[in-house]
């Protein structure tokens, strides 16, 4: 559903991207992980052309991800985002947050859209907080209501951006509790995350990135349990036992 | 303080008519600046080279000539050109150009303290241009730019009596034709000082009730 080929990408000389490839079907659930700087955050950044990419291409099924052409609305409509650091927007309310991409970008009657709004708040666990605005809120609910926002927008695929990096330790679980229901469910992901148990647990795949290439891939529980290249074992290390 | 009372009483009527056209320049110029610097700001922020550039050299050019010039050009030596307005039209488009420069100065300062995580989402959820600005970083940037604004408002208010230099018969003209007919000059530039506070401070505690609205972090 998503295809990646031979992607490169340079922020002036820094050459971020150096040729990545990857195909990520429809209903998989893809873990990117790799030690910072290693172009992971970068991949999804293109894929929904909040980045352009110089070279090679990004196509979601039969469409070119090109930021720069009208089509990228309906690239974004098909691929939605949650960001680290949730970006809700301030001004508006955890519901109207949800209901701003229905009314205003796809043209959703306000009060439909207003009623899957409230299904999608209760399906994450904050139906009580429909009036409240996101500084009223924890992080972890603020991501919770990014993650209703992203699937108000009925996407055939989620990108998740390091979801629980931005969030005090005790919150991480509410927000992968509900990562977790959508892959259940069926949802396509693509997640950079450093949540290894979670991703050996949830993921079909995992993809260890290191200097804009992937150094290995596999299936999730094999590869994060017995990874084979040996800066993936050192990275795993590093990260699973800090001290 | 007797006599000044019975001045005040006799030159009321005519200072208040001058009352009536340095609001109304005021409020016209205001229009046309905060309408004028909001299409530079936009233009700064466009992304757009082209746009970007002719609103900076615009606007530098207008920062960077007196507004009592622009007023002489616009009076007198735009109809050398065949475009005659009249002294009321000339002040408020010189004066709403002339601000135009500070107001864009302004919004742009507003726009981009917005974090850019918030453009970024909106984009993400399939967001177009006009719609980023218009739902997700004018309604935030406000909050930001409206103290300045204010200030602004209240410069508008006082820079009015410019408009005088090309004969429209304001509050400060006024006040200065009764008093070079009267000689009284205490009296007569203390009314137009004391008039000139009484539209100021309402203003200014306008500008401060929207600042506490604003601040509460709701719309």
């Amino acid at each position: 559903m998503i295809v990646l080929d031979n992607v490169h990408k340079s922020f002036g000389s820094n050459h971020v991207l150096r040729g990545f490839s990857t195909r990520i079907e429809k209903g998989e659930i893809v873990c990117i992980i790799g030690p910072s700087g290693s172009g992971k955050s970068t991949v999804l950044r293109c894929i929904n052309g909040l980045e352009a990419y110089d070279d090679g291409s990004i196509r979601i099924g039969e469409t070119r991800v090109d930021r720069d052409s009208k089509s990228i609305v309906d690239v974004r409509k098909r691929v939605s985002m949650v960001f680290q650091r949730f970006n809700l927007f301030p001004h508006r309310t955890a519901l109207e947050n949800i209901t701003e991409g229905p009314i205003y970008v796809k043209g959703e009657p306000r009060d439909r859209a207003e009623e899957r709004g409230r299904k999608l708040l209760a399906r994450v666990g904050l139906a009580e907080k429909e009036t409240a605005h996101p500084p009223q809120l924890s992080g972890g609910q603020q991501q919770r209501v990014a993650i209703a926002r992203a699937l108000a927008m009925e996407p055939e695929a989620i990108l998740f951006d390091e979801p629980t990096s931005a969030l005090d330790p005790e919150m991480v679980g509410e927000v992968l509790a509900v990562m977790k229901s959508l892959a259940e469910e069926g949802m396509t992901m693509v997640i950079v995350t450093h949540e290894i148990a979670f991703a050996r647990e949830v993921a079909d795949r995992a993809i260890f990135m290191d200097q804009g290439v992937i150094v290995e891939e596999g299936p999730a529980r094999e590869m994060l349990s017995a990874p084979k290249q040996p800066r993936t074992q050192d990275f795993l290390r590093r990260v699973t036992h800090p001290i | 303080m007797q006599r000044f009372l019975t001045d005040a009483a006799e030159y009321l009527p005519i200072l208040m008519q001058g009352v009536g056209l340095t609001i109304l320049v005021t409020i016209g110029s205001l229009i046309l600046s905060t309408v004028l610097g909001l299409v530079w700001a936009l233009m700064r922020v466009s992304g757009i080279k082209v746009l970007d550039w002719t609103a900076k050299i615009f606007v530098n050019f207008i920062r960077g000539v007196p507004i009592i010039v622009q007023l002489f050009y616009i009076y007198f030596v735009l109809p050398d050109m065949g475009i005659a307005l009249s002294a009321m039209q000339s002040a408020i488009i010189g004066l709403g150009i002339a601000y135009s420069a500070y107001q864009s100065e302004n919004f742009r300062a507003g726009i981009q303290a917005i974090d850019h995580g918030q453009i970024e989402a909106a984009q993400s959820i399939g967001m177009g241009w006009w719609m980023i600005m218009r739902r997700v970083i004018l309604p935030q940037a406000i909050r930001i730019v409206l103290p300045p604004y204010g200030n602004i408002m209240i410069m508008m208010l006082k820079d009015s009596s410019q408009a005088s230099t090309i004969t429209v018969a304001e509050l400060a003209m006024q006040g200065k034709l009764i008093a070079s007919a009267t000689f009284k000059n205490t009296s007569v530039f203390t009314m137009v000082a004391i008039l000139y506070l009484c539209m100021s401070l309402p203003l200014m505690y306008l500008v401060s009730r929207l600042e506490k609205h604003y601040a509460t972090g709701r719309r």
